[in-house]
């Protein structure tokens, strides 16, 4: 089979698109980088996912957590220590175990328009259930960066504010976020990097893969298990994950770039927090 | 293990819920916390020296040590560690098999890997087929600890690196004015100051390895997740304590045990923070800044 065949035949291959079978025998270099590559598809996806929505429950849990209010301030900080506190391995078994305890049904939700039919068992399978977790893992560790951001912004912004009649919401998300957010974006960028990688989890844990969909490392060790030389795919995924974090790294520096445009340019290195944030 | 265990099938209750959690599976399971707790006490210096070690070489002034010490540090930066602990283990044992082979079958014509085989020569397999069982697992398990100790050790390098760029200039500049040599500066001012910059950092490690260690499951070591999982799963009439499927009830001590190590760890960091601090020339070691966070 040549290149473009493999290509054809396996480059969407872990969402279900093209050949059934994985190849059994005589691997070339070809179809190790194409399947893996692949199954990048879902780490990107489920990386994706979890940041663009956990960026905002992030923002809501990192005020919670600043707020005077204890039926406020409590959930949020626990929210914050459970899932800061215990492996994320851990948490993707444990939500497994609940998903396939909840009962089978299908609901459908009439929107007016378009009714939209859900089944309770989409939670038990990793494109949503493991979503969930990595969302909730996300947005607790970003959470935690943007509260202390959040602590950081100076008094006299706030104070400025007051004294131009702002009310409460308008200081918030015209003063205090804008700053909080470029003081917070360095470690943001970390956590980025680190949640793209620990999307290499999910079909370690709990989650299976159907019909052996899964994520790069899924192909990458079954390369390995089925040669018995972890020095060919390993470093595949490895070289992927590089580009990735690379990745990462640009289009977050593009943002930050975006970010601190009204500071001159000495001082766009120094309006940073140095938190050592890693997960 | 108590008496009165002998026939479950006639316990209920509380009494039958003992004898359950006493079975010598359990104590397994129990056991089990103890490897990990082991796994951490070997990984945590061990990790500590390939850290300082790394530190030292991308510091050296002979360039190829040089660039080995980054190029070990920056390792870790792009790649998911678990990518590492998949390749590591198998890595290392083929590496020192074939180490081995060479050394004790010199005259071994065929090539070492074949089509899908790894084929060494009897007397170079580690360990020897003839050895017993718990070989096998010690040597999976120290396996397991050499990665560990070479991906968190690369962490550590990045950490201690940077807090030897972060010991102040004046204080070096001081010591050579003084007439110290390189090596009394590198004992007597850089090495010394250099922890409490380092401390904050290594202690985020130490998080991220106590949160690290479930992944021994990964490596085929029997930990708490593999019996969590084994006790869990649901035992029919045919055994002595019949149960449903009891895996979230496993799993969520596995969590609140993580939570534990967490907030003890959290809590002696805190303190050892503040001792290394006390009398430093900073806001926190002066006590100026209202006990911190």
């Amino acid at each position: 089979m040549s290149c473009l065949a493999t290509i054809q035949a396996y480059g969407l291959r872990s969402t279900g698109i093209g050949e059934r079978l994985l190849p059994k025998s005589d691997f070339t270099l070809c179809e190790q980088i194409v399947l893996i590559g692949s199954g990048m598809i879902w780490n990107v996806y489920f990386g994706a996912l979890a940041l663009a929505f956990g960026f905002w429950l992030a923002i809501a849990v990192a005020v919670g957590k600043n707020a005077g209010n204890p039926l406020i301030r409590v959930p949020a900080s626990w929210f914050i220590f459970l899932f800061r506190g215990s492996p994320l391995f851990i948490q993707f078994f444990l939500a497994y175990q609940l998903f396939v305890l909840m009962p089978k049904v299908g609901l459908s939700f009439d929107l007016g328009f378009v009714e939209i039919a859900a089944e309770t068992r989409w939670f038990t399978r990793a494109w949503l259930g493991a979503l969930i977790v990595l969302f909730l893992n996300t947005a607790a560790y970003t959470g935690e960066i943007f509260h202390g951001a959040l602590r950081a912004v100076p008094v006299g912004d706030v104070e400025a504010a007051a004294a131009y009649g702002m009310n409460s919401w308008q200081t918030f998300w015209r003063v205090i976020w804008p700053t909080m957010m470029r003081l917070a974006w360095p470690s943001y960028t970390n956590e980025a990097i680190f949640l793209f990688h620990a999307t290499t989890l999910v079909f370690f844990t709990g989650f299976p893969a159907w019909r052996q969909s899964g994520d790069a490392l899924y192909y990458a060790s079954y390369f390995a298990d089925k040669t018995f030389n972890p020095f060919v795919a390993y470093p595949i995924v490895a070289g992927y994950f590089i580009l990735l974090t690379l990745g990462i790294i640009g289009l977050w520096g593009m943002i930050e770039r975006y970010l601190n445009r009204h500071l001159p340019r000495e001082q766009r290195q120094r309006a940073r927090i140095r938190l050592p944030l890693m997960r | 293990m108590f008496g009165g265990c002998e026939d479950p099938s006639r316990l209920d209750g509380g009494a039958w819920l003992l004898c359950y959690l006493t079975t010598p599976t359990h104590q397994s399971f129990y056991l089990a916390f103890g490897t990990v707790l082991l796994l951490l006490a070997i990984t945590a210096p061990l990790s500590l020296l390939f850290g300082f070690g790394g530190a030292l070489a991308s510091r050296s002034a002979i360039a190829p040590l040089r660039w080995i010490g980054r190029g070990y540090i920056a390792m870790v930066r792009g790649v998911p560690e678990i990518v590492f602990f998949m390749f590591g283990p198998i890595a290392l044992d083929q590496a020192f098999e074939y180490l081995r082979h060479r050394v004790m079958c010199p005259d071994w014509s065929e090539p070492v890997r074949r089509g899908n085989d790894f084929v060494v020569c009897t007397a170079a397999k580690l360990p020897l087929n003839a050895d017993p069982q718990w070989m096998h697992e010690i040597y999976g398990f120290a396996l397991a600890i050499l990665s560990f100790a070479i991906v968190y050790g690369a962490f550590c390098g990045n950490t201690i690196r940077g807090a030897f760029d972060a010991v102040p200039k004046a204080q070096i500049e001081t010591a050579r004015a003084y007439g110290m040599s390189q090596r009394q500066l590198f004992w007597r001012i850089l090495l010394p100051q250099m922890w409490i910059f380092a401390l904050p950092g290594l202690s985020n490690i130490w998080m991220i390895l106590t949160k690290a260690t479930p992944l021994l499951f990964l490596l085929g070591v029997e930990d708490i997740v593999y019996w969590a999982r084994e006790l869990g799963s649901a035992k029919t009439r045919a055994y002595s304590f019949p149960h449903p499927n009891w895996q979230l009830w496993y799993f969520l001590a596995l969590l609140v045990f993580y939570l534990g190590l967490t907030r003890v760890s959290e809590i002696v960091l805190a303190r050892l923070n503040r001792r290394l601090n006390h009398g430093q020339a900073t806001l926190a070691g002066t006590g100026r800044m209202a006990a911190g966070r």
